[in-house]
């Protein structure tokens, strides 16, 4: 292994030799993070009798196996990302190990202002730029101790800053990738100034197939007025990663936000995503596709959250689960006093592939205002045995058929992700995985 | 040599109760047989039981293709030997695009050695073809693109289920009530489809209650099934007179099948 940590973990001694290697750093943003280190070292980790974990057990999980990165790792050679088939990009950024290994931005887009790549080194370089929309605590430094672990000792992380004005048609891509018992605390910053347009494809992935390793992150999505963000995060670690992670967007008046969320790795994954609209006119529209087998457990927690008169969120999550794995979706949504008109949907689907598995699904609604339209639903089923006996009398065998009948399942949220390399990725990643049904759920001719 | 599609002594259960007593019934390819019966004589698990259904259990007898024993076949190897079963009531697959499910569908009844993964129908080819059996059929060429079986009217279940067995070329087609449910004129379309798409190049079996789906596909044979038991085989003039006059004389002429047969419907009564 080439990880070079520091030996004795999360310790305060750790994290002053951390700030330390980041000397170059702006001192507001130091202060930020002595702040929330402060928080961290002050605050439990969630219990189960709290309302947001009792679902997810995390008493396996030991802070002090892992240890913060001190000095940039040299990077193995990295597989290429599944969303960038057959894609022209505007800027790639590859980190290993929360450290950027090479970032480029075509020289087009750097000429319009647009900043993209590592924000460890942006940060330092654009300080002033930047300081407000982290004052703006878009994700909450202290809504638990995972946040105040990111917001503390965050590194490597990235950085699209689209100015005002500025469309880019190229979609740009970040991968961020993890050794074996590596650890990958980034942060996404995204910021559409007023009118800007842009598309941006994330993922994540595990250099070695079976190798730990710990994410604990953040994704900041600030869209202004009148801008349009579609942006798309795949996360593909490997079945032994813990995941957790803090995502919150922010989306102004008239701008537009499509969201799109592939989960198919971890091992656990605790993932609070929220929408917040905050200006009239908003739109926001959240996809997820999970993927689940073995034994992970993936655990979401949604919220759209209406501040503004007439705007509309509309939250699809689709999974597929196969043994004996896990997911649990809680979906909020929030409609505040003022957002009169809101019209606010949330939908989750799960299809069980295996008769051990189990999706807990929770929507929920938080409604002020006394003119809205909020609509939620949830369905969980297994594959219906009949469509896989009418497609076997086409000719397909029953694994292609099961392929087929899951593939359909996924098309509902497929059909409202407009880029092409995105479906392909999640159709083929997912196709990759179906495996046959148990014997137990699926009776065989007995000729 | 001449195929042929040969079911003896075929007992058939279904959760443990015997349906099929003792079925005989050979059909060579280029064949028009139609096979009528009251509700409940077992038409409908016959044509289940030849495609594989999994819930149908054979307890006795044999099915094979030109001599070759099919019975430990699944319904995909059968539907890759060449046997096709339009459904009564076609399952839907949300999500599926016609096209795509028949693209599939096709390559592998075509390439029955084909391995999971290998390469499909070229595209252009397979939209060629789809478009001329659409035409063919009087489908708007709109329904490739649907989901398959989703949302559609019961008529446009059953001409899906022709255009598949168009594209899929069968040897044997079994035919599944493909008339209930349709109005006189969509019947009489869907017995004109039968007999374009080429009829007499397969062996057909017609299960279905009227004559109207008969009109272009004048059987060979007409089977009567009653109690499980194939009783009574004749031309076409047997088929009229089924239709016309009911099955008073066939269960006159078959007490003990007849028995079975009000047994059944009665089970079936208060379940």
């Amino acid at each position: 292994m080439t990880t070079a940590t520091a030996a004795n973990g999360f310790t305060d001694a750790a994290f002053e030799s951390f700030l330390e290697t980041r000397s170059a750093e702006p001192d507001w943003l130091t202060t930020i993070r002595r702040e929330a280190w402060q928080a961290f070292s002050e605050m439990d980790w969630p219990a189960r009798n709290d309302e947001e974990w009792m679902r997810t057990d995390i008493r396996m999980f030991h802070l002090d196996k892992f240890a913060l990165p001190t000095e940039p790792a040299t990077a193995p050679e990295l597989a290429p990302g599944l969303l960038t088939h057959d894609v022209e990009l505007g800027g790639t950024l590859v980190s290993y190990n929360s450290s950027a290994t090479e970032d480029s931005l075509i020289g087009e887009l750097a000429s319009k202002g647009v900043l993209f790549g590592s924000l460890d080194r942006l940060v330092v370089e654009h300080g002033d730029l930047l300081r407000p929309f982290f004052e703006r605590q878009v994700v909450n430094r202290t809504h638990d101790k995972f946040a105040a672990l990111h917001a503390a000792c965050w590194s490597g992380g990235t950085l699209l800053y689209v100015p005002k004005g500025v469309a880019i048609s190229q979609p740009l891509h970040g991968m961020s990738a993890m050794g074996d018992s590596g650890v990958d605390l980034s942060k996404t910053l995204v910021i559409l100034e007023e009118g800007a347009e842009a598309t941006m494809l994330s993922e994540t992935a595990s250099t070695s197939p079976n190798g730990g390793g710990l994410h604990c992150g953040s994704i900041e999505l600030i869209v202004e007025p009148e801008a349009h963000l579609r942006y798309v995060n795949l996360q593909n670690w490997s079945t032994s990663v813990w995941h957790f992670a803090h995502q919150r967007a922010t989306v102004d008046r008239n701008a537009s936000l499509q969201w799109t969320i592939g989960a198919l790795g971890s091992k656990l994954a605790k993932v609070n995503q929220q929408v917040a609209l905050t200006g009239p006119d908003a739109n926001a529209q959240v996809n997820g596709v999970m993927f689940t087998e073995g034994r992970q457990h993936l655990s979401y927690n949604t919220h759209q959250h209406h501040m503004a008169p007439y705007c509309r969120s509309d939250l699809l999550y689709k999974s597929a689960l196969q043994d004996r794995s896990r997911t649990v979706w809680r979906g909020m949504i929030k409609v505040d006093l003022a957002a009169q008109r809101t019209d606010a949907y949330q939908r989750n689907d799960n299809l069980m592939l295996a008769p051990t598995a189990r999706a807990d699904s929770i929507p929920g609604l938080e409604i002020e205002a006394d003119d809205v339209r909020c609509t939620h639903g949830s369905t969980s089923g297994r594959v219906d045995e009949p469509q896989v006996f009418y497609a076997m009398s086409r000719g397909y065998t029953r694994t292609e058929a099961i392929r087929l009948i899951v593939a359909g399942f996924f098309q509902q949220v497929f059909d409202r992700i407009t880029i092409e390399s995105v479906r392909n990725a999640l159709g083929d990643a997912i196709a990759s995985r179906v495996q046959d049904l148990d014997q137990q759920a699926a009776p065989e001719v007995q000729g | 040599m001449s195929e042929t599609l040969k079911i003896t002594d075929l007992h058939v259960a279904v959760e443990g109760k015997p349906i099929l007593r003792g079925v005989n019934l050979t059909i060579n390819r280029g064949e028009t047989h139609a096979l009528m019966g009251p509700n409940g004589s077992g038409k409908s698990t016959l044509g289940n039981a030849i495609m594989g259904h999994p819930s149908y259990d054979v307890t006795g007898g044999t099915i094979e293709i030109n001599g070759q024993d099919i019975m430990e076949w699944d319904a995909s190897e059968r539907a890759r030997a060449g046997i096709f079963m339009a459904f009564q009531r076609p399952m839907s697959i949300p999500g599926v695009k016609m096209a795509d499910f028949l693209r599939h569908a096709a390559t592998n009844v075509r390439n029955p050695e084909r391995k999971e993964g290998e390469d499909l129908i070229p595209m252009r080819e397979f939209r060629k073809e789809l478009k001329e059996k659409m035409s063919q059929l009087r489908m708007d060429v709109e329904f490739a693109r649907r989901y398959v079986n989703d949302g559609f009217s019961g008529g446009e279940m059953k001409r899906a289920e022709i255009l598949q067995m168009a594209m899929l070329r069968p040897k044997f087609a079994i035919l599944d009530e493909t008339d209930s449910g349709l109005d006189v004129d969509a019947v009489k379309l869907a017995s004109q489809s039968i007999a374009e798409i080429g009829g007499a190049e397969m062996g057909i079996l017609i299960i279905t209650h009227h004559d109207k789906l008969l009109d272009y596909n004048a059987p060979d044979f007409t089977h009567v099934m009653l109690g499980g038991k194939i009783v009574e085989t004749g031309g076409v003039e047997l088929a009229q007179e089924l239709y016309t006059q009911g099955y008073d004389r066939i269960r006159a002429a078959y007490p003990e099948e007849a028995a079975l047969e009000e047994e059944l419907a009665e089970e079936t009564a208060t379940a």
